[in-house]
């Protein structure tokens, strides 16, 4: 077991803190590991309040095959696929930094260099994905109506989902002009103003009688959004309130609004941790190419990072979990 | 270094391929969502669901024992970091569902769809 200790010579502690180890793990190393626990422990937080707040709207919320859809450069709907290619880049960079350390063990400094360059830019495409992600979450795809009583009306055809550009046609009849900061009385604007008003799409429902409206409500049966009749529909759309576009903090096309909520703090607390990771990752790097390690007569600092970096890792496997899976 | 030029290479990827391949389930039972496992139930929820959350747990244990290399550490260590948070994790994870589970049956009602 002493083999997997990177510092077992008593002559080589770290910051000559005391020769003796407690559990046989360097202070550094056994700090990193308790932080981890902490770390963990915030992000059950987060994950649990999803899982509290996924059962309070059990019968509503949305249904993540019909939020995450796309791949970047092709058409069409492909859940699962890029957030498994997601996954995929960061279980690699893990490997890559195992391999550093592994090498760190063996003292072979241009290997350890390039396994954590690999690692960084690994860490570097997720970030990218995800923020890729993110912007087509926040844009939307199909447009969607608010009720009055904030519920998600959307519309599909022949059981599929359309968006509203499909079956709208024509620009706002309402004269509706987006207020900006230069024309106004105050120094404010407002947010950006839907495509189509509600009374247009309302006018196009009607217009069109192969178009029925779905709700968020789940059919527990089927697991399945349902589908409204078009007399139902109609009287669901009289309490439209406003036109959903995309997701923010404020409104939702997919659902719930918490839903988005939760996509965006834990996401992006997670994406923050990797983005740390990277930068951290970084300036271990440059450290080993400057041959602080080698002088240092040990690569235990490697060793400390890849720990933070396979956690974040962890964490990933969960989120992917818990946001796409179940 | 005791047993410095043992390397780990090799089981570091036999470990990759292992996550990959559970991954690759994983992803391959979300796409497909078979009826039978998807719209039965088991123990509270589907028995899909079971499976997704045991893969997880089982990309966890690796990740944990061999990529941050867990197994070579001494055993009260271990336990002082995995016990420590699975007993906190699912203390909270168990008091938030349950919470949850009440206020979907207190609050839904109230509901008018």
């Amino acid at each position: 077991m002493e083999a997997n200790i990177a510092i077992p010579t008593e002559s080589k502690d770290t910051w000559n803190g005391g020769g003796t180890k407690p559990f046989g793990a360097s202070y550094g190393k056994m700090m990193m590991w308790f932080f981890i626990v902490s770390d963990a422990l915030t992000f059950s937080g987060f994950l649990a309040a999803y899982g509290l707040t996924r059962f309070k709207f059990i019968d509503s919320w949305p249904i993540a095959d019909e939020v995450f859809t796309h791949i970047p450069f092709v058409h069409g709907e492909y859940p699962m696929y890029y957030v498994a290619f997601m996954t995929f880049i960061l279980i690699f960079s893990s490997v890559t930094m195992v391999l550093a350390v592994d090498a760190g063990h063996k003292m072979q400094k241009s290997k350890v260099a390039w396994y954590m360059f690999a690692t960084i830019i690994g860490g570097l495409i997720f970030v990218g994905s995800q923020a890729w992600e993110w912007n087509t979450f926040i844009k939307g795809s199909y447009g969607a109506i608010k009720t009055t009583d904030g519920k998600i009306l959307q519309f599909v055809k022949d059981g599929h989902q359309i968006a509203l550009s499909d079956f709208v046609v024509g620009e706002r009849t309402d004269d509706r002009v987006q207020h900006t900061r230069q024309n106004g009385l105050w120094f404010e604007k407002e947010a950006t103003i839907s495509k189509y008003s509600v009374a247009q799409v309302v006018n196009a429902y009607k217009a069109n009688p192969d178009i029925q409206v779905r709700t968020e409500l789940i059919d527990l049966e089927k697991k399945q959004k349902t589908t409204l009749s078009r007399e139902e529909g109609l009287d669901y759309l009289a309490r439209g309130k406003m036109v959903v576009e995309g997701a923010n903090l404020k409104v939702n096309e997919y659902g719930n609004t918490i839903f988005a909520d939760f996509f965006f703090f834990i996401t992006g607390f997670h994406g923050f941790h990797v983005f740390s990771g990277i930068v951290i990752n970084i300036i271990i790097f440059f450290n080993v190419i400057l041959g602080t390690y080698e002088r240092r007569g040990h690569y235990e600092m490697v060793e400390k990072v890849g720990l933070y970096w396979h956690f974040v890792d962890l964490v990933w496997v969960f989120v992917f979990t818990f946001f796409y899976l179940v | 270094m005791a047993h410095a030029h043992e390397s780990n290479v090799k089981r570091i990827w036999m470990v990759f391929g292992l996550l990959s391949i559970v991954t690759i389930i994983e992803v391959a039972f979300g796409i497909v969502k078979p009826d039978v496992l998807h719209l039965t139930s088991f123990l509270g929820t589907s028995p899909l669901n079971w499976i997704f959350i045991i893969l997880t747990l089982v990309k966890a244990y690796y990740i944990t024992w061999t990529f941050m290399h867990m197994e070579g550490e001494k055993k009260w260590f271990r336990r002082s970091v995995v016990w420590t948070a699975v007993f906190l994790i699912c203390y909270l994870v168990t008091l938030l569902l349950i919470e949850g589970g009440y206020l979907f049956e207190t609050l839904a009602p109230l509901v008018r769809w």
